[in-house]
């Protein structure tokens, strides 16, 4: 009845990979140590384009097979142009992406085919932060709320437990919920 | 309890083909097996039999699992409360008897200092002479030392520190707020009682197991043993390093056999917040993974009922017990604190239950890894002759456990006693050649 159930999971995730590496990891702490970066030009009033092309990790230089852009700007509620998202909808977008990626490697390795995936994200914030109106009101976000949608082969417990998996070993979970030093100079 | 042999400066105190280091229940299960086989060795321990029993624990601490399950070799709990837990003077009073029912060569107020590879075996040195032998167990301890995360450098002076190894009883402390790190079985125990002292306490909970006192009208212990789930052995796990990492259960041992989760931490007003991740300008931040971490324990917690629920469907004893229960899963208010200002006079304590690890300083043997964690095969040390014992999930998921050492102490001591036969056969080898 289910062609799925006589087949073998494939979320198209390399998890033999993942888990070779963490072995290899294991044996050479060093190479573990990685460094996103991103760099960005001012366009225009609130509109920037930042890309992301190389990165450092498993002991040296590496880079994406293509550089991505990214447009940020402010919609025409704050009096801008809307050319691109804003930045705090880049970081519901980071953390849906990490998430996500994490429930389909979970997925992967506890042997769930996964059918579909949706996350819907809610990032509150009161903007008296931002514009200074209320020294008591933070900038940032003050609620983020995440809802998946999975359809899978499996319980909704396991379902449950994939996302909690997910949510333990995401980075941007953890950028999110804990605090980060954080150094701007001026070169 | 023998004197030592040596005299004065830096005597020889003997020689001997193995040297226990440690008089806890681990030592003294171990002190059993050599005797059965005849080995001859000796039981170092620094203080008195069953020292961190007896010096190092709070007032109010009862074991985790009841009197009938407290066991060593040879030996069992022979009092009218099976289903007890006991305090900690019954315990020390259990270990001393059985050191004097198994005549264990204990050398009290003995101090290891070092230990040194020498040809054929260790030199063990202590503050009463030094021992020559072919192996060494260390039984020492698995939770000599209070681990205390680096940002406690940050606390303001004026709140008073503690960690499970100084608190004694909520009286010690001040009067006011409380900051309790950490909600395994210590931080939850110690939050319990602090709060029913009238002191406010605020809880830090990071990755935590949570667990019921009873389940089907057993004690939870009684499942695990029966199901086998305690036996476990460390090579059948699929994730060893993990499997040690986890922190004790939620469990505290009482006569009224009270679960002590979180949500009956709440009932009793204490304040839940996430992990503790930094405190600056003497401001205390909190994780906001709190959620995750709760639902995480209360789908293991299910998992683990579920298995307790198939085992029982399978060995048929399932009629035997009361039917399944549910339990409610932990409320979590839905915006935690993030911030807890530690400047303003709220928290007067803060106690560090963040754990312990052994003490390994007087080992002078390369067998710690990067983290300083003792390399070992289920209690098989790196180093030829060279045995630990009681520490988590050693060989099997009771092996910290009082009943654990059993078992293990068997397996080790039988490894141990071919490693002597061969090191035997060598010599002989030598002398012939």
């Amino acid at each position: 009845m289910n062609m799925n159930s006589t087949m073998k999971v494939d979320n198209g995730v390399n998890v033999e990979a993942l888990l070779g590496a963490r072995e290899a990891l294991a044996k050479a702490p060093e190479a573990a140590r990685f460094q996103w970066r991103a760099s960005c030009n001012w366009v225009n009033g609130t509109h920037s384009r930042s890309t992301v092309k190389s990165y450092h990790g498993l002991g040296g230089e590496q880079a994406h097979r293509t550089e991505f852009t990214f447009d940020a700007d402010h919609p025409e509620t704050f009096a801008s142009e809307d050319n691109g998202a804003t930045p705090v909808e880049y970081v519901l977008v980071g953390l849906a992406g990490c998430l996500t990626a994490g429930v389909a490697a979970v997925a992967q390795n506890r042997q769930i085919q996964l059918r579909s995936v949706k996350a819907t994200l809610e990032g509150s914030m009161d903007i008296q932060g931002i514009l200074g109106m209320d020294g008591d009101v933070r900038n940032g976000f003050d609620d983020v709320k995440v809802c998946f949608e999975i359809d899978a082969d499996a319980s909704r417990e396991d379902i449950e437990a994939l996302v909690a998996q997910s949510q333990k070993r995401s980075a941007v979970f953890d950028i999110l919920t804990n605090p980060t030093n954080v150094s701007v100079e001026v070169k | 309890m023998k004197e030592g042999t040596g005299s004065a400066g830096m005597p020889e105190a003997g020689t001997v083909a193995v040297v226990v280091i440690g008089a806890g229940h681990s030592g003294l299960a171990m002190s059993r097996c050599l005797t059965e086989r005849a080995i001859d060795h000796v039981v170092l321990e620094r203080g008195v039999v069953g020292n961190a029993w007896r010096h190092e624990r709070w007032d109010s601490l009862r074991l985790l699992t009841p009197n009938w399950l407290t066991r060593l070799p040879g030996y069992g709990y022979r009092g009218d409360d099976p289903d007890g837990f006991m305090t900690m003077p019954e315990v020390v009073r259990f270990i001393d008897q059985y050191a004097r029912r198994i005549s264990a060569p204990v050398r009290t107020g003995t101090t290891v200092t070092a230990v040194r590879p020498v040809a054929d075996g260790y030199r063990v040195i202590t503050d009463q002479g030094a021992w020559r032998c072919r192996a060494v167990v260390i039984a020492s301890g698995a939770f000599s030392v209070p681990v205390v995360p680096a940002v406690a450098e940050a606390v303001p002076t004026a709140i008073a520190a503690y960690t499970p190894r100084d608190y004694k009883c909520p009286e010690q402390l001040a009067p006011g707020g409380v900051l309790i790190v950490g909600a395994s079985a210590t931080g939850v125990q110690l939050a319990g009682e602090i709060q029913r002292s009238g002191r406010p306490v605020t809880l830090a909970v990071g990755e935590h197991v949570r667990m019921p006192r009873s389940y089907r009208g057993r004690d939870i212990q009684w499942w695990m043993n029966a199901a086998g789930i305690l036996d476990q052995r460390y090579d059948q796990v699929d994730d060893i390093v993990r499997a040690r990492r986890v922190p004790s259960p939620q469990l505290v041992g009482t006569p009224a056999r009270t679960s002590l989760d979180l949500n009956a931490l709440s009932d009793r007003g204490v304040c839940l917040v996430g992990r503790l991740t930094g405190i600056q300008s003497g401001k205390a931040q909190f994780s906001g993974s709190l959620r995750n971490h709760c639902a995480m324990a209360d789908l293991k917690m299910k998992r683990l009922l579920a298995a307790i629920d198939d085992w029982a469907e399978a060995s048929g004893c399932a009629d035997a017990v009361d039917p399944p229960e549910a339990f409610a899963p932990t409320r979590v208010d839905p915006s935690p604190r993030l911030t807890l200002d530690l400047t303003s006079g709220e928290i007067r304590s803060i106690i560090w239950a963040t754990g312990s690890r052994p003490d390994y300083s007087w080992l002078e043997v390369p067998v710690l890894d990067r983290k300083g964690a003792i390399r070992h095969d289920g209690g098989v040390v790196e180093a030829p002759g060279m045995y630990v014992m009681g520490l988590p999930f050693m060989r099997r998921r009771k092996s910290s456990f009082i009943h654990g050492a059993e078992d293990d102490a068997r397996d080790l001591c039988a490894h141990l006693v071919d490693h002597l036969e061969s090191c035997h056969r060598r010599r002989l080898v030598s002398m012939a050649g």
